[in-house]
């Protein structure tokens, strides 16, 4: 990961070139981390990030300002994580520069009941995969990706395995069969 | 006037050129592809969510099986990305065995990688066989360090499991005696064997422009004129003080990878060389003292956060993607597989070419079902 005052340029910049793309998020550091004590339960404030976060529908002209502009023209790392508590999924994209460099990471926030986010496919069509993992593991419909299916469970699969509220325990494939 | 008719045809899930549980669908009119489409999954056991339900440590036995070839690569990658979370120090010995195990790696993959290419092309078991021979002895030396041939689990967060034990550089110098003399064998039967040449080179090019849009990395980026390279763009552990050069290729076909796999084991064979050399001299253990305990490795916390961490595997930038929710097990875990994303021009390389290249080509990108699939 980039270092911090890095970040903060990214920030700056993305500002600049297209105002209005960011979205306003509480910094890492004035959440400090708690160390949590066995049995103790605190929530950890998962939205408080460094990184860029953008509003879903800049995600394209964003991810073209970083490649155009600043030259990431790699885009290596397309992945999503769900906050249950926050009612949120997260996409992260990691972006690199061909010539070195750390990677950087920008985020899209998007809801858990209707998530959906622009695709890059028409771009980057490394996306492809990485968008249909996404969608097949945690529900992120890309808008625009022009072959949208499950690409590791079978087309008949109903729910999201990756989602936190996924049920881990029991599997209903094979509860009439069982002896 | 005959007319011709497309057909759609099915390669794999079963079939011994597809590098284990693979399956394409594949359109042909006559023999030349129109479309081909992968199609992924028979051995997808969610490794992800496995992670998360378990303590980091116990995902590093689990990365083994991520990409088996070449499972301290796979260490290292999770071992990095922990220790970034964590803010854990790795000592500078440990460091050097890392990327010692690490190069070994590189040159045993590229090695039965151009192996089983051969194959492909129905050289059937020949180069195999030289490959296999080296690649044994490599996986001798694995053993006598992890005590195990292929499922190392020999990385700790902070440093590695133990140090190499005294009969391990011995046995590593007799070996090094002999590379030279493979390497050269090898591309002496290889490079300008007719039959190599006429079934790879312009064939299933990836050109340059397209080869980053694609996000491919590893040796098949390189090959398509792009010097990329984690070891040098964004180097971790000792990489920074080893002098070694990025081969690239030039056209971007598969005769171009296949030159590329070779000289980065050359390449390899020289970090070593440097490796053996300095490795005296290294100071701090085999692991940090503060994480030495196995009971500290299975109740690590982090703090809260997310990291992303990547390394150069011998197949393409493997990285780890994790966020902390600051307990004993990861809020996410994700795993960046080269092999998974390499395969994503597949399509497009097979184009235009006759069937019996689909299987030369994808032996060409070097994948490996268990990590393509996870």
């Amino acid at each position: 990961m980039a270092d911090a005052s890095d970040v903060a340029e990214l920030r700056e910049r993305i500002e600049r070139a297209l105002p209005g793309t960011l979205v306003p998020t509480p910094s890492r550091a004035n959440t400090q981390a708690v160390p949590v004590k066995k049995g103790e339960q605190v929530a950890p404030n998962f939205l408080a990030t460094d990184d860029p976060v953008i509003t879903a529908d800049q995600l394209p002209n964003v991810a073209g300002y970083l490649r155009d502009t600043l030259g990431y023209e790699l885009l290596t790392n397309i992945t999503a994580t769900d906050y249950l508590a926050d009612g949120i999924i997260e996409m992260v994209y990691h972006f690199v520069r061909l010539n070195g460099g750390a990677p950087i990471a920008i985020k899209v926030r998007t809801s858990r009941e209707q998530p959906e986010v622009p695709s890059l496919t028409a771009e980057w069509p490394g996306a492809d995969f990485q968008e249909r993992e996404a969608f097949d593991l945690f529900g992120v419909v890309f808008r625009g990706h022009a072959n949208l299916r499950r690409i590791y469970m079978w087309d008949e699969f109903e729910g999201f395995p990756m989602r936190k509220d996924f049920p881990k325990q029991g599997d209903k494939y094979f509860e009439d069969t069982e002896e | 006037m005959p007319t011709s008719q497309e057909l759609q045809i099915n390669i794999g899930p079963q079939h011994p050129s597809t590098h284990g549980v693979f399956r394409m669908t594949v359109t042909v009119d006559g023999e030349t592809v129109v479309r081909l489409d992968p199609v992924f999954g028979y051995l997808h056991r969610n490794h992800e969510q496995l992670a998360e339900v378990s303590t980091y440590i116990q995902s590093m036995p689990y990365t083994d099986r991520l990409d088996y070839f070449n499972s301290m690569a796979s260490n290292y990658g999770l071992a990095l990305a922990v220790e970034k979370l964590a803010e854990i120090e790795v000592p500078q010995r440990a460091n050097y065995i890392r990327a010692l195990m690490n190069e070994l790696t590189r040159i045993l993959n590229h090695a039965t990688a151009i192996g089983f290419l051969l194959n492909d092309m129905g050289a059937w078991q020949t180069a195999l066989a030289f490959s296999m021979r080296e690649r044994e002895k490599i996986l001798d030396l694995f053993e006598m360090a992890s005590g195990a041939r292929m499922m190392c689990n020999y990385f700790r967060f902070g440093g590695i499991w133990r140090d190499l034990p005294p009969e391990f550089v011995p046995q590593l110098k007799q070996l090094m005696v002999g590379l030279p003399s493979f390497f050269d064998e090898f591309d002496k039967l290889l490079r300008e064997n007719e039959i190599l040449r006429a079934r790879s080179i312009n064939i299933g090019i990836l050109p340059k422009e397209l080869a980053a849009a694609y996000s491919v990395t590893g040796p098949v980026l390189r090959a398509s004129g792009i010097a990329y390279d984690i070891r040098k763009a964004e180097p971790y552990g000792i990489y920074g003080e080893l002098d070694f050069d990025v081969p690239i290729g030039s056209v971007g076909d598969v005769y171009d990878r296949y030159l590329v796999r070779i000289e980065e084991m050359r390449q390899s064979y020289r970090m070593i060389q440097q490796i053996i050399e300095r490795l005296p001299d290294t100071i701090g253990g085999h692991i940090n003292p503060k994480m030495a305990d196995i009971g500290k490795q299975k109740t690590l916390r982090p703090p809260v956060g997310d990291v992303y961490a990547r390394i150069e595997s011998p197949k393409g930038e493997l990285g780890f993607y994790l966020v902390s929710d600051g307990s004993e097990r990861p809020y996410r875990y994700k795993v960046r597989a080269p092999s998974f994303l390499n395969l994503t021009p597949l399509g497009d390389m097979c184009r235009g070419h006759r069937i019996a290249d689909v299987v030369v080509i994808l032996g060409s990108i070097d994948i490996v079902m268990g990590e393509v699939d996870r």
